[in-house]
Parts: structure tokens; C-alpha cells; sequence
């Protein structure tokens, strides 16, 4: 089969490849219909998270259809069957799958001993990611093996198209738990960095949530466009002084609640000297990750606010303030996400239309033209903001 | 073939590449790796052994220049082969000039080593020709062409529209261990000691 494969920094190929097989009693394969590029696929892209080896196969947005199953799935799925992947591999049966705990499932990740002395205690496998996660090969090809494919899918019906409910797997969750663990009041203003797909989720998210103010920080004119137009209140960085501009817009006081939707790779500006710094530390191998956005949002934060992170963030900072997290007594909310947690209540959302995930989608091209796409969504060229692939 | 040797860490029913096909690396982006490369290995060179470019050029006596020379390849190096690549070759082409500047005053008559000067001249002219291409090929390929974006006005999401989006997710709860503070308007009409308590 084909599949888009990691090969080093900034090199991603669309390489022929064996096919997966059901390896465990649990396993399925998924002929895969559509997947999509991600913004932390990009990280992988440039060789920020550790532990990729040539040959990883890239890819953790797919769905498909279902073309085999293990016996001890079979309860579960059956052939024909139509599903979304969610990127997080769960067991369902854990302590903390229980607990819907899911991106920090005790069970799915198969290089725990690895894992386990990188982070002091493994968390859940992802799919096309590094193997710190469990090394499992992506769905951005013709065909994915899903492991512990009993608890890790989502059943769609048919008659819905693609673009509609392939988000389901990664960056709608995504934003909406980086609302919900805002837990969002009707007298709040969420301020959103970055308005990539999870910020454009995020905004659509906090908006159905109820915000009494949704804004959202980026550069990019058709990416804060896009924002406007899911109800944000925008500010372009470049223009503006992000600080003064929200205090503005709460009365001097700052956003209740704040989501990181940049992670680890923030822009580098001159204008923000901090970037540079870390630019600089960061390619001296003296920092891993650039966390401008966490300084500005402990800063700017109301007293008692939280901070919400989906955005993914690779290894060590520098220079976080902490005097000002502490004594501000703000609240930090992390995690991969625990997709299926959310994903029931999302797809009756989508299927009554109060929302479609597709408006974000920017390009949509086939695997072979996968390489290319990386280059021109990492460069933000033709205004693109999602690119979908249609293996 | 470096994919092959990671195929140990693979289990049976991964798939495993058998020929690999187009990169999303540019020609551009290989000379950009190439040069970065290149960079490394000189400031090495300079950092290390700056005497036997000293001796070389006839310019014994400015090693310690030699050396901070190295150190300024080591940037360039750095840079070309990070993300950020464009910077790297363009500081390449800077520092061409530094060179070459450099050379110039080692071409004095009474140098005896005049013709390596001369050499080593032609041969920067040559690298920096190079660096131009790729800096050239590199802004090129991966800069945001100028001219209007396209218009995402109507990406709302909302196929009900924006109004009647607000808020319409209010039925949903937030699970208990994701909820902050309490809204000021739930425990305004409660009691002191009431309001510290979790809502
Ligand atoms: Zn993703
Ligand atoms: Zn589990």
C-alpha cells in the first residue's frame, strides 16, 4: 500500500509500504477513506518530539471503513463497518480508561518501559506519532492496523459525508475539551492563541459554550478571518499589542479563561524578543520548545482564571514565570485529549447541525500529493489552514 | 538505508517500506542541507586547526580570527540546517563577504603564499555563487507568496449561523473534574463562608 512516511527533518515521502496485519486478538484494519494533516504532525515534521525513527509511517486524523477484525473485537465491529480513529489508542478497561481518562490509558501503549523513563510513567499509545508513544504506525495511508479496536473507534452512520465527521478523531475533541476544562460561564471572555484548526474548533467550541466573549490572536489575515466568522472578536499581533488589546476588552481586568492552541513552535517575531531567545536556545539544542504563549497568557490571565493547553508542547521550557502562576493563583489544564470521552455528545451535535466541523477544511488532495502538503500548510501558503487526503 | 535498520523496533504486522517515493524535500531544501553541512565541517576545521589555514594563506599570527571565524561557520550551520533555513543561507552569504573581504587584504604583494590566496578566493566566489542559488531557491519555495489571501467569511461552522450558536451547547455539563471557579452571579446571593464552598 501507499503511506506518507518520516524519513528525517522536513522529509516526508509517500512511500510503498507492506500492508498491516492483525497482530492481536483485539485488532482490526481500517481501509482508510480520509485522513488529515495536523498541526502537531508538523512538530514531527521538524524533528521537535523525540523518538522518530525513519520509517514511521505519519498520520493520526483517519476514517474509514473496517475490513477485518481480530476474534476479540468482533463483539464490537464487524466488516463494512463505518468508523472515525480516534488518535488516542485506549483499552477501555484501565483505572483510567474507567475514569474517561483516556489520553493517559495505563494499557495501549506498547513501548511502556521506554515511556516510562522519559516521562516517569507511560501515557496512552497514539497513532503516527513517536515512540514514546507506543511507535504505532499513522493513518495517512491506504490502510491502518487499530489496535484494541473494540474501545478505540467511533461508529458513524452512513449518509453523513467525510469531511463532516473526520475531525471527530482529533481536533474537534480537541477544542472542545480545551473549552470544557475552561468550564465556561456566561459572564466569561476566553481568549484563544492561535487560530490554526484546534483554535478555530476551540473558538466554535467556547462560542456553543456560551462565552459572553470569544477572541482570538493570530497574524495570519485568513486565519483570523476564518475566526471572525465563528464569532471571535480578532486580534492580529502584528498590528497590535495583545496585552493592552485584552485588557481593553475586559474592562482592564483579563480573560477569565485563556486556551494555548500554538504549543510548542510559537511564531518568532523581533517584535517579541522573548521568541528570539528561545528561537536561538531551541537550535542550540539549549531549550526544546518555545513557550511565548504560556508567558503571555500567565501574564495577561485574570487572578484565579485558567489557563487551558491543547496545544502540544514536546520537552523543556525557559523562563516561565512562575511567581506570577503562583501567586496569581491560576488554574493549568493539560493533556492530550481524551477523545472519546466527548466524541457521543459531539456527533449528535453534528448530526442536529448545530455545528460542521468541515468549514475548516482548506485543501483536499490525494496521498501522493501528501509531501507537497506538508511544505505548503507548514509555510501557510495558498491561505491554508486544514488540508485533507483522500488515500 | 536507515529505515531498514529501524525495522527492529517495528512488531511483525507493522508496515515496513519496501521503495520509497516523492520527498517533501525541494531541490532547494537538499542544496540548503548540503551548504549547512558544509558549514559545520569548515568551522570545525577553523576551531580546530586554525594554523593550518594561517599557514596556508600566509597570514600566520591571526588564528585567534580564524578561530572566531569557525565559531560564525558554526552559526551559519546551525541555522541552515534548522527550519529556519533561509536565514542560515543568507547569513552564509554574509559571511561570504566577510571572507572574501578578509582574502582581499591577504592578497598584499610581498605575501609569498599569494597564489593560495588567489585559490582560496575562486573558491569562496564559487561557494558563495552557491549560497546566492540556494538562498534564492529556498526564499523562494517556502515564503507566503504576496498578493490577497483567500476569503474564509463564510466558514462559520454553524450551519444555523452564528446567533443561534451562542450557547446552544448549554445543555451540556461539565464533568466535575474540569470545573473553576463560580460565576459571580451564583454566589453573589449566598452567604460568606456559602461561597468558598465548591459550586
Ligand atoms: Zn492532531
Ligand atoms: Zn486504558
Amino acid at each position: 500500500m501507499r503511506a506518507l512516511v518520516w524519513h528525517g527533518k522536513e522529509d516526508i515521502r509517500c512511500d510503498t509500504v507492506t500492508d498491516p496485519e492483525i497482530e492481536q486478538p483485539r485488532d482490526a484494519i481500517v481501509k482508510v477513506t480520509s485522513c488529515a494533516i495536523c498541526g502537531s504532525d508538523l512538530h514531527l515534521f521538524h524533528n521537535f518530539i523525540p523518538a522518530m525513527l525513519p520509517g514511521d509511517i505519519m498520520g493520526h486524523e483517519m476514517m474509514g471503513e473496517v475490513v477485518e477484525v481480530g476474534p476479540e473485537a468482533r463483539g464490537k465491529l464487524k466488516k463494512g463497518d463505518r468508523v472515525v480513529v480516534p488518535f488516542t489508542i485506549i483499552c477501555g478497561e484501565c483505572d483510567q480508561c474507567k475514569r474517561g481518562n483516556f489520553s493517559v490509558c495505563q494499557r495501549s501503549n506498547r513501548k511502556k518501559d521506554l515511556a516510562d523513563k522519559v516521562f516517569g510513567h507511560a501515557t496512552a499509545g497514539l497513532f503516527g506519532y513517536t515512540h514514546l508513544t507506543g511507535g504505532y504506525p499513522g493513518g495517512q495511508a491506504e490502510y491502518l492496523r487499530v489496535p484494541f479496536a473494540d474501545a478505540t473507534h467511533i461508529k458513524v452512520p452512513d449518509g453523513i459525508p467525510d469531511e463532516k465527521v473526520l475531525f471527530l478523531g482529533d481536533i474537534f475533541p480537541t477544542g472542545w475539551q480545551a473549552a470544557v476544562q475552561c468550564d465556561i460561564q456566561p459572564t466569561d471572555t476566553v481568549a484563544i492563541w492561535g487560530c490554526g484548526p484546534v483554535g478555530q474548533m476551540a473558538i466554535r467550541s467556547a462560542v456553543l459554550l456560551g462565552a459572553k466573549q470569544v477572541i482570538a490572536i493570530d497574524h495570519l489575515p485568513e486565519r483570523l478571518e476564518m475566526a471572525e466568522a465563528g464569532g471571535a472578536i480578532t486580534i492580529n499581533f502584528d498590528e497590535e499589542s495583545v496585552i493592552e488589546r485584552l485588557n481593553e476588552l475586559t474592562g482592564g481586568e483579563g480573560p477569565e479563561k485563556c486556551i494555548d492552541a500554538i504549543g510548542m513552535e510559537a511564531h518568532v517575531s523581533p517584535s517579541m524578543p522573548d521568541t528570539v531567545y528561545d528561537r536561538a536556545k531551541q537550535m542550540l539544542g539549549a531549550e526544546s520548545d518555545r513557550p511565548h504563549v504560556l508567558r503571555e497568557m500567565i501574564y495577561v490571565c485574570r487572578p484565579a482564571g485558567v489557563i487551558s493547553i491543547p496545544g502540544v508542547y514536546g520537552g523543556l521550557v525557559d523562563k516561565i514565570p512562575m511567581g506570577q502562576l503562583m501567586n496569581k493563583g491560576l488554574t493549568l489544564r493539560t493533556g492530550q485529549t481524551h477523545v472519546n470521552r466527548w466524541t457521543d455528545d459531539l456527533l449528535r451535535r453534528i448530526e442536529e447541525g448545530q455545528i460542521d466541523p468541515s468549514f475548516v477544511i482548506t485543501h483536499t488532495v490525494s496521498l501522493d500529493e501528501g509531501p507537497e502538503m506538508y511544505k505548503v500548510f507548514r509555510d501557510k501558503q495558498d491561505s491554508c489552514i486544514k488540508v485533507v487526503l483522500k488515500p | 538505508m536507515a529505515y531498514y535498520i529501524s525495522n527492529i523496533a517495528r512488531s511483525k504486522g507493522d508496515p515496513k517500506v519496501l521503495h520509497s517515493g516523492p520527498s517533501s524535500l525541494g531541490a532547494a531544501d537538499r542544496m540548503a542541507k548540503a551548504l549547512g553541512w558544509f558549514s559545520i565541517g569548515l568551522g570545525i576545521a577553523e576551531l580546530v586547526a586554525p594554523e593550518r589555514f594561517t599557514r596556508a594563506l600566509g597570514m600566520e599570527g591571526k588564528e585567534g580570527l580564524v578561530r572566531a571565524y569557525g565559531v560564525r561557520e558554526l552559526g551559519h550551520g546551525i541555522v541552515s540546517l534548522s527550519p529556519d533555513k533561509h536565514l542560515g543561507l543568507w547569513s552564509r552569504v554574509a559571511g561570504d563577504g566577510l571572507d572574501i573581504a578578509t582574502l582581499m587584504m591577504a592578497m598584499r604583494h610581498d605575501n609569498p603564499k599569494r597564489d593560495n590566496v588567489g585559490i582560496a578566493l575562486a573558491a569562496v566566489l564559487g561557494v558563495t555563487l552557491l549560497d546566492i542559488i540556494g538562498a534564492q531557491g529556498v526564499t523562494a519555495r517556502h515564503s507566503r507568496p504576496r498578493g490577497r489571501p483567500r476569503s474564509y467569511r463564510d466558514r462559520t461552522g454553524f450551519p444555523q449561523g452564528v446567533q443561534a450558536a451562542r450557547g446552544a451547547a448549554k445543555d451540556f455539563q461539565v464533568p466535575p473534574d474540569m470545573r473553576a471557579a463560580p460565576p459571580l452571579a451564583a454566589v453573589s446571593d449566598r452567604a460568606p463562608q456559602e461561597r468558598a464552598r465548591p459550586h
